[in-house]
C-alpha cells in the first residue's frame, strides 16, 4: 500500500502539493486526475523519490522513503515500473535493447534468460518479434506498448502511467486503456497508477480514483463516487466546463 | 529616486552573485559525484570503449589534418624570421618546441571540444529534453555512472594520446617546410630539435592535455544534463559547452603555463 500523509511541495512561493494526504490501495489501478500544473506529476516524482518533499511522509509497503538516501532510494526504485508520457525509450538502441536494458542493469540472469523475458513481455503488450527495431521505425502506439513492455520486465510491483493516452487517437487510447486493464489483471500482484486528465477513461478503466485541485484531494473514491457527486468543482472538470468555481491558473 | 536605483542595483547583484556561486557549488558536488562514480562499480568497459572509439578513432583524420598544417604553417613562419638570422637549421626545434608545449595540447583541446564536446553535450541534452534521462534514473540507474563516467574515462585516456599525434605529424608538417623549402639539412633538422625538445616538454604538453580532457568531458556533461526546454534548449546547451569549455581551457592553459614555467 502507498500512503502519503500531509505531504507539501512548493516550487519558491508556488505549493503544488498543500498537505496532501491519499492512499493507493494494493493491487487495484488507481486513477489520479486533475487539470494540467495540479501536481500529478510531482506527486508521482515525490513517490519515485526523483522529488523530495518540503515536509510529510510517503508510506510504501510500510516504509517511509523521504528518510531513504539516494543509494536505497535507487534500490527502491526497482518496485516501480514506468511508462513516461512519450515512452522515453532510448533512441541509440533497439527496441531490444531497451526492453533487456533494465534487466541488465540489476540481474545477473543469463542472456538466454533474458532474451526469453523480453520475447515474453513484448508479446504481452501485443508486439511480438520487433526486437530488431529502433524507436524511430515504430508508431507512437508501439513505442507506448515497447515502453509499457519495458517497465514490465522486471515484474515490478507497482506500475506508474505517466498520461499513457495524451495525444493519442481514440482507438489507441482505447488500446492502451484496455491493456492497463489487461496488465492489472493478467500480471500478479502488481499495483497501478495512472496519471491523467482523460476522465472518460479514468470511469471506465479505473478502480479508484483521486482527483487533486490545489494541491489537495478534491475527491477521493470509486468511479460510482465520482459519477454520484454534488461536488461543484468535480462536476466542473466532469463537464469539462470553464464556467465554474475552478481557478484556472 | 537614485537611492531606489541604487538598492535596486545592489539587489540585482547580490542575487546574481549568490546565484553564480550555487552553480559553482553545484558544479564542484557534480565533480565529486563523477569521480566517486569513477571507481564504484559497475565499471561499464563496453560502453568506455565505445567512447574511446568515437572519441579517438573518429577525431584521428581532423588531428592529422590539423597537426599537419599547423606544423608547417608555424615552420614557415618561424623559418623565415630565423632566415634572417641565418638561423633556419633551428626552425624544427623551435616548432618542435612550441608544438610540445603549447600548440598540440591547445589545439587538441580546442579541436575535441568542437567536435566531441558538443557532440557529448547535444546528444545527452537530447536525452534529457526526450525524458531519457529521468526513465533512466526511474530505472535506478544513475546517469552519472551510466552516462558521464565512460565520456569521462575514455576523454581522460584518448585525448593526451591524440596530443602525441599531434605533436608527431606537427613535427612532420614543420619538416617538409623546412627541408623543401628552407633547404634546411636533414641531419641539423633532426640534432637541432633533440637536443632542444626534451621529455619534460613532452611531459608538460601532456600534462595540458590531460587537464583539458577532464575540462571538455565535464562541462559537455554538465551542460547536457542539465538541458531543459526542447529543441532551442539542446542549441542552447551545446553552444554554452562549446563556450565555456574553450574559455575554460583557455583560463587553465594560462595557470597551467606558469606553474610549468616557475616550478
Amino acid at each position: 500500500m502507498i500512503e502519503f500523509k500531509n505531504v507539501r511541495k512548493a516550487f519558491g512561493k508556488r505549493v503544488v502539493l498543500d498537505d496532501l494526504s491519499i492512499v493507493i490501495p494494493p493491487g487495484k489501478i488507481t486513477f489520479i486526475i486533475g487539470k494540467s500544473g495540479e501536481g500529478k506529476s510531482v506527486t508521482i516524482k515525490n513517490l519515485m523519490g526523483l522529488m523530495h518533499p518540503d515536509r510529510g511522509e510517503i508510506v510504501v509497503d510500510g516504509e517511509d522513503i523521504t528518510r531513504l538516501d539516494e543509494e536505497q532510494l535507487r534500490l527502491y526504485r526497482r518496485k516501480f515500473g514506468m511508462l513516461f508520457q512519450n515512452a522515453a525509450l532510448f533512441d541509440s538502441m533497439t527496441v531490444g535493447e531497451n526492453v533487456i536494458f533494465p534487466l541488465r542493469e540489476h540481474t545477473r540472469q543469463p542472456l538466454p534468460a533474458m532474451l526469453e523475458r523480453v520475447e515474453q513481455v513484448l508479446a504481452l503488450v501485443g508486439l511480438p518479434g520487433i526486437q530488431h527495431k529502433y524507436p524511430t521505425e515504430l508508431s507512437t502506439g508501439e513505442k507506448k506498448r515497447v515502453g509499457l513492455a519495458r517497465a514490465l520486465v522486471t515484474k515490478p510491483k507497482f506500475l506508474l502511467y505517466d498520461e499513457p493516452t495524451t495525444g493519442m487517437d481514440p482507438l489507441v487510447s482505447e488500446m492502451i486503456d484496455g491493456l492497463i486493464v489487461q496488465i492489472n489483471r493478467d500480471v500478479p500482484g502488481v499495483s497501478s497508477i495512472v496519471i491523467s486528465h482523460d476522465l472518460k477513461a479514468a470511469l471506465a478503466t479505473a478502480e479508484n480514483i483521486v482527483m487533486l485541485y490545489q494541491g489537495k484531494v478534491a475527491l477521493a473514491g470509486s468511479p460510482q463516487d465520482f459519477r454520484k457527486t454534488k461536488d461543484l468543482v468535480v462536476r466542473q472538470f466532469f463537464s469539462g466546463s470553464v464556467e465554474g468555481p475552478m481557478e484556472f491558473l | 529616486m537614485p537611492v531606489r536605483t541604487a538598492e535596486i542595483a545592489v539587489n540585482w547583484l547580490g542575487v546574481e552573485t549568490t546565484a553564480r556561486l550555487v552553480e559553482i557549488g553545484k558544479f564542484f558536488v557534480y565533480v565529486g559525484d563523477v569521480l566517486k562514480q569513477s571507481v564504484r562499480k559497475p565499471m561499464r568497459t563496453s560502453l568506455v570503449f565505445q567512447q574511446l572509439e568515437f572519441i579517438g578513432n573518429q577525431s584521428l583524420n581532423i588531428i592529422l589534418l590539423t597537426g599537419f598544417f599547423t606544423g608547417a604553417v608555424f615552420g614557415l613562419q618561424i623559418g623565415g624570421i630565423f632566415q634572417i638570422f641565418k638561423a633556419e637549421g633551428l626552425m624544427g626545434a623551435a616548432t618542435a618546441k612550441a608544438l610540445t608545449r603549447e600548440l598540440a595540447p591547445l589545439m587538441t583541446g580546442f579541436l575535441i571540444s568542437g567536435r566531441v564536446g558538443s557532440a557529448m553535450t547535444a546528444e545527452l541534452a537530447t536525452m534529457r529534453v526526450n525524458e531519457q534521462i529521468d526513465a533512466m534514473e526511474a530505472m535506478g540507474v544513475d546517469p552519472i555512472n551510466y552516462l558521464v563516467v565512460p565520456r569521462f574515462i575514455a576523454s581522460l585516456a584518448i585525448i593526451p594520446l591524440l596530443c602525441v599525434v599531434f605533436i608527431f605529424i606537427g613535427v612532420i608538417g614543420a619538416y617538409a617546410t623546412g627541408v623543401w623549402i628552407f633547404r634546411v639539412d636533414v641531419g641539423i633538422f633532426i640534432e637541432k630539435m633533440t637536443q632542444i625538445v626534451n621529455m619534460t616538454d613532452i611531459w608538460n604538453g601532456l600534462e595540458k592535455s590531460a587537464v583539458f580532457a577532464v575540462l571538455m568531458s565535464l562541462i559537455a556533461c554538465r551542460y547536457g544534463l542539465r538541458a531543459s526546454g526542447g529543441a532551442k534548449g539542446v542549441g542552447i546547451a551545446t553552444t554554452n559547452s562549446v563556450v565555456v569549455s574553450l574559455l575554460a581551457i583557455l583560463c587553465f592553459d594560462v595557470f597551467l603555463t606558469y606553474a610549468q614555467v616557475k616550478f
